[in-house]
């Protein structure tokens, strides 16, 4: 069973206004506090090789 | 609340932000951990109690997710996301008030009762949404969501520690941190509920299900007499089983097997492994899940499970004598783990198509409520059973890993059993002439 599909992407009509700002918003919204948490996970992971 | 209609120009990279936004927040559950100690001296708990409203919630994830999804299908991502927000906010601002007023019942019902039913409803919100809206790359969209999950709680655990050491651990120490959860929650959710929408219908397709007229369309209730269904449960649940029978035990594992050693794990060390297998956990849920995009959904399960066990084997024969081996075939099964939660939406919609594939997710993750149960139960019995029977360190986990062995390889025999779901499944569909719905058939027994 192939996970490939024929069915093309429902992009909406190129007409209206231009949304990249409210892209890099709702990116930069869920990206920070992931990020945060990312560094936290480094941070302690790093002491299975210096714990 | 009808379901919202993307506006001309609307870009399908707005959905995987608004569906994060969902799952970030809710995977906090996984970080239930941080208040029970305070807990447990503010208000004189055990340890069994303390855990109370996080098993509600996952039993309540569970159940909302498997009676609620049909609903969500109907009212559409906004509504849902909406009582998501709703119900895990008021979660919190419940159990604010139970630890101000020394209620623990308030927080048992507010976080595990109500708080639970926001993560079965938010944690199947987005699946169907995503699927619609990236029909091209449904593993690796609906993997950027369930990736979310297992972030969520990477964000809450050091951000809620902090808070209860500003705060204090006392009772209203607890009850202002479950009130700024509750809060701060509800604002980050809100950018869900208002950035999702779903795809226009094509112009053929307008009073219909979205994207009816391409591939199998299977609605929820008759997904459950398939045994296409109930293979893939088997699949889950033998996955995450698996997972878990790591997941459960890491640290004290770790320290066991290298216990006898001239390198012992210090605790320091074992909280480190944990954390790395976090992060497997979470890389393995977008990784392997856009992989699947590229080698099939059959596939990837072929490599969860097959090379799962291997990997277990693996841990069982040569663990002890190598402290890489153990932790990157620990680390190896943990990112399986993720993918296999990741990908299975995406698997749903290759058999069942789109039409109701977020019901049939929530209705899915009953396999892994039971696994849940399953996993811990078998690492722990036996663990404890080989202790009392005077074996130590690694031995004491010889016998789980058998046992993990024998349920993956349950697991691949399943997975290699998935047929295409058949024709007579199908829902009808309208304006179809009897040629196109005898060529389907004919498709189905070609396939």
């Amino acid at each position: 069973m192939s996970g490939k599909s024929s069915t093309s992407p429902p992009e909406a009509p190129a007409a209206g206004p231009d949304r990249r700002g409210l892209i890099a918003f709702a990116w930069l919204w869920v990206g920070i506090p992931l990020a945060y948490g990312l560094y936290e996970l480094v941070r302690k992971a790093t002491q299975l090789f210096t714990g | 609340m009808s379901p919202p209609v993307a506006p001309p120009g609307w870009s399908r990279w707005l959905v995987p932000p608004a569906a994060l936004a969902v799952h970030l927040s809710i995977g906090q559950a996984y970080a239930w951990s941080v208040f029970k100690p305070p807990l447990e001296s503010a208000l004189g708990l055990s340890g069994t109690q303390s855990a109370l409203p996080f098993q509600l919630g996952i039993v309540m994830l569970g159940l909302s997710a498997a009676f609620g999804g049909t609903l969500v299908e109907r009212r559409g991502p906004r509504w849902a996301m909406t009582v998501a927000l709703i119900c895990f906010s008021s979660g919190f601002l419940l159990s604010a008030l139970g630890a101000a007023t020394e209620q623990y019942w308030l927080i048992v019902f507010g976080y595990g009762f109500v708080g639970g039913i926001g993560l079965g409803i938010g944690y199947i919100s987005p699946v169907s949404t995503l699927i619609k809206w990236f029909p091209d790359r449904p593993g690796m969209a609906t993997g950027i969501a369930i990736m979310g999950f297992g972030g969520g709680a990477l964000i809450a655990s050091p951000w809620s520690a902090q808070m209860l050491e500003s705060f204090g651990g006392d009772h209203t120490g607890i009850a202002l941190a479950f009130l700024v959860h509750g809060l701060t929650y509800a604002v980050f959710m809100l950018l869900g509920v208002l950035l999702v929408r779903v795809p226009r219908p094509a112009p053929a397709t307008v009073g219909a299900p979205a994207a009816a007229l391409t591939g199998p369309q299977v609605s929820a209730r008759d997904a459950l007499r398939t045994p296409q269904f109930w293979l893939l449960w088997l699949v889950l649940c033998t996955n995450v089983t698996a997972g878990i029978g790591i997941l459960e035990k890491a640290a004290p594992m770790i320290t066991d097997f290298f216990a006898d050693t001239s390198a012992p794990v210090s605790v320091t060390a074992a909280a480190g492994f944990v954390a790395l297998l976090s992060a497997a956990n979470m890389a393995g849920r977008i990784g392997w899940s856009s992989t699947s995009d590229l080698i099939g959904r059959k596939n990837i399960y072929r490599l969860y499970l097959g090379v799962g066990a291997l990997m277990y084997a693996l841990i069982a024969m040569f663990g002890d004598s190598s402290k890489p081996l153990f932790v990157l075939c620990a680390l190896v099964i943990l990112s399986f783990y993720g993918g296999g939660f990741a990908t299975v939406p995406a698997y749903l919609k290759d058999l069942f198509g789109t039409y109701q594939v977020g019901a049939i997710h929530g209705r899915l993750l009953t396999a892994w409520s039971t696994a849940g149960v399953l996993g811990p139960l078998i690492v722990n019995w036996v663990a404890d059973r080989q202790e009392e029977a005077g074996r130590h360190g690694s031995s004491l986990y010889g016998l789980s890993f058998m046992i993990m062995i024998g349920l993956l390889v349950a697991g691949f025999v399943a997975n290699e059993l998935v047929r295409p779901v058949h024709p007579r499944h199908h829902v009808s569909r309208p304006h179809e002439t009897k040629e196109a719905a005898d060529e389907r058939q004919e498709q189905h027994e070609s396939a």
